[in-house]
């Protein structure tokens, strides 16, 4: 089954959020929305979850009851024990405490230890898996996790994604947002986001492959008018033409290469 | 130096609600102090059940009042006039209302001097004998217990919920926006009502605060009274984006209703305008329903007025609460939204 939004628009605050945005988020797969701070990932986010409507446009998505959230800010009571938020979600959901879902839950986490613990006594990776496990207590058709892994070292990160993937596993189509453009690596589907627009979609592997023209590397600035950006302590030089300048020694484009490419593509036409 | 006073300048005037707060409110309170601070009491209600005695000349500040009642002690419980003349026997008596403190005063001040001008009359204070301080205020304080838990301590609970993103989570649970609205208000009701008993308790306990009253009606008006100061809160935390907007907003809130809810200064002696600011506040109306069931004992015929006026003013408040919340939870799903299949 798959969910998602077809040419989706809207407007907040006067300014165009999201224009004509595609997403497919399909059954047993994750879909990475991709994008630096103001993209409009969590406007996409908040969209498939149900909470804002678009001024045109159609999305798909399940039954309220069968969606997943992860609110960005977190979406844990921090003053609740580990054990109550859930027990609190699962209540909601019509789950009772005998179900064995919640205890499930916990040893899929790796939470069975801190049960008793203040949800705002957590590190951040264990809150945002304590997030993760509550929306996916009610087994929902859809889970949307907007930026789970902000803020997280790279050993919860990746932990984080393994939770993921099992979530994914279960027969849960997963929609997660993230300003990392590595994370889109772990995902079947990528979204990258400039600026409410879409810069890139597929798999990260089509995104490489999608890159025009030629790219190069270089030890010094480029010339003026040559699309480049610096990349550690060396130069990418981009010829969408094809046709590198001297001194330019070829490279293949990695994602964030591809990314940076389309931006400046869009913004220089 | 400079730099710190400028950043401090530069952030303080894109505070604007914080700015105006330091601006407005010593003028509003100024204006408020000035029209309603006066514990002077320029008129006394007098009524006469068997008419006026002749010869008994009205000195300032009474002012007669017209009563279909002929028992005096009934005319005070009912809260018709401060003073009843009691002309059946052989020397007239004057029953004064002690539940209104600076008027029972006013009046015995001007009996006195009556007498001293040669026209004695036998005095009897009722309600509170004493004209004790605290016996008045006790009764208002319940209220404003109510209403610090109720505006206050909701509002902040609720803009805690928006500010953890918790707000979004429920909102996409399967609860209704009416099981978080009641859900999340229920708590403060019941604290608010155990604070009510304990303070009445209290009060009873530590400062011999009678109460002659029917208790089924003073929870009649607290109740009411809730659904007031509880649907405040609520709307003060729909247009507040975090804890400090939302404390100033409850202070702003609370500060006029201490003043001006005849809850220390007299309605009476209020300019008119400011008096009718008082009139728009709830707790002026909990304050005369606290007061006429625990000090006078009055019964539900003689507080139908501010029943009646505190139950549409939460019906307002608690309405548009209600739609402001539902508004935050359940966000308009439009038609170009297609549920899966």
């Amino acid at each position: 089954m798959s969910f998602g939004m077809d040419r989706a628009t809207i407007e907040l605050g006067g300014r165009r959020a999201l224009d004509e945005v595609d997403l497919e988020v399909t059954t047993g797969e994750i879909t990475a929305v991709i994008g630096a701070d103001g993209a409009g990932k969590s406007t996409v986010a908040r969209i498939m979850a149900g909470l804002l409507g678009p001024d045109s446009g159609t999305i798909r998505r399940p039954h309220p009851d069968s969606i997943g959230y992860q609110p960005e800010a977190g979406g844990t009571w921090a003053d609740l024990t580990v054990m109550e938020n859930l027990s609190f979600v699962a209540s909601a959901h019509g789950i009772g405490p005998g179900s064995g879902r919640l205890k499930e839950l916990l040893a899929v986490t790796g939470l069975e230890t801190a049960g008793e613990r203040l949800a705002g006594a957590l590190s951040g990776g264990m809150r945002q898996k304590l997030a993760v496990a509550m929306a996916m207590l009610p087994r929902p058709e859809m889970t949307v996790l907007d930026e789970p892994t902000t803020g997280l070292d790279p050993v919860s990160r990746g932990e984080l994604w393994g939770l993921l993937a099992r979530v994914a596993g279960e027969g849960t189509a997963v929609l997660v947002t993230s300003s990392y453009l590595n994370e889109a690596e772990r995902a079947s589907h990528v979204v990258v986001l400039d600026e409410g627009h879409v810069l890139a979609a597929g798999t990260a592997e089509s995104i490489r492959a999608s890159f025009p023209g030629e790219l190069g590397v270089t030890g010094a600035p480029p010339t003026e008018g040559v699309p480049s950006w610096r990349r550690g302590n060396t130069w990418r030089v981009w010829a969408p033409e094809g046709g590198l300048p001297s001194g330019a020694r070829a490279t293949a484009p990695d994602l964030g290469d591809v990314v940076i490419a389309a931006a400046l593509a869009r913004r220089e036409p | 130096m400079w730099a710190m006073v400028i950043k401090e300048l530069r952030q303080m005037r894109r505070d604007r609600r914080t700015l105006a707060m330091m601006i407005v409110m010593p003028l509003v309170l100024l204006v408020i102090f000035g029209y309603a601070a006066s514990f002077d009491v320029t008129k006394v209600e007098i009524a006469f059940p068997q008419g006026q005695p002749p010869g008994l000349a009205l000195p300032d500040p009474f002012e007669s009042v017209d009563t279909d009642q002929s028992d005096p002690v009934e005319i005070l419980q009912f809260g018709e006039a401060d003073v009843a003349i009691d002309s059946s026997g052989p020397k007239p008596v004057a029953y004064v209302d002690g539940s209104e403190l600076f008027t029972a005063r006013a009046a015995l001040q001007a009996f006195t001097t009556a007498a001293a001008a040669g026209a004695p009359i036998q005095t009897e204070v009722l309600f509170n004998p004493e004209l004790d301080t605290s016996a008045v205020l006790v009764p208002g304080l319940a209220g404003l217990v109510l209403l610090f838990v109720g505006s206050l301590v909701t509002s902040l609970g609720v803009v805690r919920e928006r500010q953890a993103g918790t707000l979004e989570q429920l909102a996409v649970m399967p609860l209704s926006p009416r099981d978080v609205f009641v859900g999340k208000i229920a708590p403060y009701f019941l604290v608010a009502a155990f604070d009510m008993v304990v303070v009445l308790t209290t009060g009873w306990l530590l400062f011999d605060v009678p109460f002659n009253g029917s208790i089924w009606l003073l929870a009649l008006g607290a109740l009411l009274f809730l659904f007031v100061t509880l649907g405040t809160g609520v709307l003060i935390s729909t247009v507040s984006e975090n804890q400090g907007q939302a404390i100033q907003l409850a202070l702003m809130t609370l500060l006029p209703q201490v003043l001006l809810s005849g809850l220390i200064f007299p309605l009476e002696s209020m300019a008119a305008g400011v008096r009718w600011i008082g009139y728009l506040l709830p707790l002026t109306y909990f304050n005369q329903i606290a007061r006429g069931v625990m000090l006078r004992g009055a019964p539900f015929e003689a507080l139908i007025l501010p029943l009646g006026l505190l139950a549409g003013l939460g019906l307002v408040v608690f309405g548009l609460a209600v739609l402001r919340f539902r508004a935050e939870l359940a966000p308009a799903r439009r038609s170009s939204v297609k549920v899966a299949a």
